[in-house]
């Protein structure tokens, strides 16, 4: 405390902030996991549905995932969580921002997937169905390992923007990063600091999914 | 015994195959010429039911083709089939190219699948290249791999689709005396081909496609020699 009475409102970076904003990361990474992986999951069945190309399918599956890609993230993130308890399904903001990210990825992935069901060519998937191989066999030993070879890089720009962007699941009280950060801005008025070092554990967070998935694309490289 | 009976196939409005009839004896080399879009390799493709037919039917060994309870996944490992575009899978080293449906389809263990692929790739003479990829073999050497992919699932029959007309000149012959090799072990073998002097050398018979039918069909002394067709005639005037 100061030598005169009068009340700090203001107080400096300390280490044990750096705890907190830790935790922060924490969950930034925790609903980073879930939306990537959920988003990733279902993308990759809404691409399978898509390429099959019936027209039921492209006219529905279609036009709510051109919704859920076109429509700004922290617009979706807003509406959801005001319209999940309407329906009576009220959920936390861990929960709608989750859901939404979930969803949102979804769109980016199918489209993703669709391309690489897409790059695998109709002759080469006849030649695998010649060798008896049923449909499934064909997707699972053909389609995926070709496919998945021809959009990596693709699906990396995905998840890292993805990851990015759960900084708008802050809107909703979330307490991530970006949030944790403008908690302890307005507590020590050194913005300069706290987003220096709150940018740093974004990139601490993004540097292994970018060097895993190069390295991958190097281990599938024949030349 | 393949028997193709009446067999129409239209895409949409386009009549492509206009009653074929066919049978082919085990042991039998036959050669399809005619030109092109005349309908020879949707043929192939209905053979091992790669494509729906709509009218006549198929059997393979007494076995409907497109009958409701075919196993198609299953009569497929009977049909051999070699493509124009040798559709290697890009991913795998040849031998992983050839030891994938044994292992899968068949049921083979790895060890087993690996063996019967080494054997298949030295068969067409690949057995320098068992751990290479495709992207750095040759397209006469994709295409013979693409036989021994064939060949490791033991068929009793094997139907090329113009194997030799994506290849640059020079690599035609090495498949071609891939194509030789399994005739004269006694193969099988359907061959829609523009190889006129394969169909020559090495057909028991050959026929010649002409808008969706045969328009005639025999031994190549008298396709080539002495064609009854005028039609015939006035295709093997223009290729030759």
């Amino acid at each position: 405390m100061s030598e005169t009475d009068s009340i700090e409102f203001f107080t400096s970076f300390r280490v044990e902030d750096l705890w907190f904003l830790l935790e922060a990361a924490g969950r930034t990474l925790l609903i980073s996991v879930l939306g990537i992986s959920g988003g990733t999951v279902l993308g990759i069945a809404f691409g399978w549905l898509l390429s099959i190309g019936r027209w039921y399918g492209a006219a529905t599956l279609g036009w709510v995932l051109d919704v859920f890609r076109s429509v700004p993230l922290i617009i979706q993130l807003v509406l959801f969580f005001n319209f999940f308890p309407i329906v009576g399904f009220p959920l936390d903001p861990f929960g709608a921002g989750t859901l939404v990210l979930v969803m949102y990825t979804s769109a980016l992935v199918a489209q993703v997937a669709r391309g690489g069901i897409e790059a695998v060519s109709i002759s080469t998937r006849r030649a695998a169905r010649s060798l008896g191989m049923s449909y499934w066999q064909d997707l699972r030993y053909v389609v995926w390992p070709i496919g998945i070879r021809a959009v990596l890089p693709s699906w990396t720009g995905v998840a890292l923007g993805v990851l990015k962007d759960t900084a708008l699941v802050s809107v909703l009280g979330y307490m991530e990063l970006l949030r944790a950060s403008q908690i302890l801005i307005t507590r020590t008025q050194e913005p300069f600091l706290v987003l220096a070092v709150v940018g740093a554990f974004y990139f601490a967070l993004s540097f292994p999914i970018a060097r895993f998935s190069e390295r991958l694309e190097r281990r599938w490289s024949h030349d | 015994m393949i028997e193709i009976e009446g067999v129409r196939k239209s895409f949409g409005p386009l009549e492509v195959l206009r009653g074929i009839d066919l049978t082919v004896r085990n042991g039998e080399v036959i050669s399809i010429i005619g030109a092109s879009g005349s309908g020879k390799s949707t043929l192939l493709y209905c053979i091992n039911g790669l494509e729906s037919i709509q009218g006549g039917r198929i059997l393979v060994d007494g076995e409907d083709v497109h009958g409701r309870d075919t196993n198609l996944n299953r009569l497929r490992q009977r049909l051999g089939m070699v493509f124009q575009q040798w559709n290697s899978f890009p991913h795998l080293t040849a031998l992983e190219n050839v030891a994938l449906a044994p292992r899968i389809v068949k049921g083979k263990s790895r060890a087993e699948a690996r063996e019967i692929a080494r054997a298949q790739l030295e068969h067409v003479g690949l057995g320098d290249k068992l751990d290479v990829y495709p992207s750095k073999l040759s397209g006469g050497q994709q295409q013979r791999l693409a036989i021994a992919r064939a060949l490791a699932m033991e068929p009793d029959y094997m139907l090329f689709d113009e194997a030799t007309s994506a290849l640059d000149p020079e690599l035609v012959g090495e498949v071609l005396d891939t194509m030789r090799l399994l005739a004269n072990e006694g193969a099988t073998m359907i061959c829609v081909t523009h190889e006129m002097g394969f169909a020559r050398d090495v057909s028991d018979r050959v026929a010649f496609v002409d808008e969706g039918r045969i328009e005639e069909i025999g031994p190549p002394s008298q396709i080539f020699g002495a064609a009854q067709s005028e039609k015939t005639q006035r295709f093997l005037a223009k290729v030759r």
